[in-house]
């Protein structure tokens, strides 16, 4: 085996390099029975969990801060003096104008999401079979349904952008529709914000997701893992993607239903 | 030297096992089917006074649906256990800070609305 680096070891290590290392302390030992390059990605994960949670500890002091609507559900208006209902905001659906559909589309969105992660399984699962052609298959699918999400997620975002047809009528009598970072329709301003950065945050990982999964595809398709002898680079992009798609367990909960 | 030994092994174009794929399956069902029910409590548990009882459902359901994408799709149910607990015992403290946090903001509320204001 020829060494191209300019380190090469010594002519006496030579036999030393090429055996495979087993002592504790000299790199035979894997932490945790986990392949380094898994164990990073689970370390990566926590502290993007770490990320994510402050967002959620930010969300649950606000929410908590604000009053709430006490009424029924139908009786529920818009103010800045209470948090708004999420059915009451997120409730249209493409195509579908001025039909109340709460939370039709967000539903949608979420089995679209789990439907991407059962195919990034199946692509983990076809590289441990050494499967090309199913790995490549299955990537596509995920890379498809995470598309999929990005584009119902810019529709979403568009909508609440814009507004509901009616508005609400601000402070200084004028009617605002939509949101934006300093005001929003449908409630205290901090909705909008935590709105637009929580989802967005979301989404900016859902779009990197998407990115890694087309690399992974071609460098499936050039046959780089299959040369490697393992498909290990999916299981840990596969971390990633279900890492986001367990985000979005928490966004769905937190965000839309309660 | 491994390189060459794996492009040699790649080349011999052996038999592909036949898929394993029931516990996929199995897992995405039982995620399908508690959104489906977060859903039929959503429209079903309107009433202001059930709203306590219905975030509490929604929580736990979420945790559940937690408790499968990280231990089935993410496998952390078949590491090793030190693995387990480093990735939950951060966790949970996290958990105890979101608590915290939304216990302190009812307060922040309260006494806003209580001593700033008429």
């Amino acid at each position: 085996m020829a060494h191209s680096t300019t380190l090469q070891p010594t002519a006496a290590s030579a036999a030393y390099v090429d055996a495979p290392r087993t002592g504790t302390w000299d790199g035979g030992n894997e932490p945790f029975k986990a392949s380094y390059g898994k164990l990073m990605m689970w370390i990566f994960l926590l502290s993007d969990t770490f990320t994510f949670g402050a967002f959620l500890t930010a969300y649950g002091l606000i929410r908590h801060k604000h009053g709430v609507f006490t009424g029924q559900a139908k009786d529920f208006f818009f103010s800045t003096a209470h948090w708004p209902i999420p059915e009451k905001v997120f409730n249209a659906f493409p195509g579908m104008h001025g039909v109340d559909l709460p939370l039709a589309f967000v539903a949608l969105m979420t089995m679209i999401l789990i439907f991407s992660s059962v195919t990034m399984v199946l692509a983990v699962e076809a590289g441990h079979r050494m499967d090309k052609a199913d790995v490549q298959k299955w990537l596509l699918w995920t890379i498809l349904f995470g598309s999929m999400f990005l584009c119902s997620q810019a529709i979403e975002w568009t909508h609440f952008i814009g507004g509901h047809e009616e508005g609400t009528r601000m402070a200084d009598g004028t009617i605002f529709h939509g949101a934006n970072l300093v005001m929003n329709q449908y409630g205290p301003p901090l909705f909008g914000d935590l709105f637009f950065f929580i989802t967005g945050f979301h989404g900016t990982h859902v779009f990197s997701g998407v990115c890694l999964l087309v690399w992974c595809f071609i460098a499936t398709t050039n046959g780089t893992f299959e040369k490697r002898g393992h498909y290990e680079m999916i299981e840990k992009i596969g971390l990633y993607w279900h890492f986001v798609d367990l985000v979005w367990v928490f966004v769905f909960t937190f965000f839309y239903l309660v | 030297m491994s390189a060459h030994a794996a492009t040699e092994q790649s080349a011999f174009t052996g038999e592909i096992p036949k898929p394993n794929t029931a516990w996929i399956w199995k897992t995405f069902w039982i995620l399908v089917v508690i959104t489906a029910i977060e859903f039929a409590i959503a429209f079903s548990m309107t009433s202001p006074g059930l709203r306590t009882f219905r975030n509490s459902i929604f929580i736990v359901m979420t945790l559940l649906k937690a408790f499968f994408i990280v231990g089935e799709f993410m496998h952390l149910k078949h590491e090793v256990k030190s693995l387990i607990w480093t990735i939950l015992i951060p966790t949970a403290l996290l958990v105890w800070l979101v608590v915290a946090l939304v216990t302190e903001g009812s307060y922040v509320g309260e006494v806003l609305s209580h001593m700033f204001s008429s």
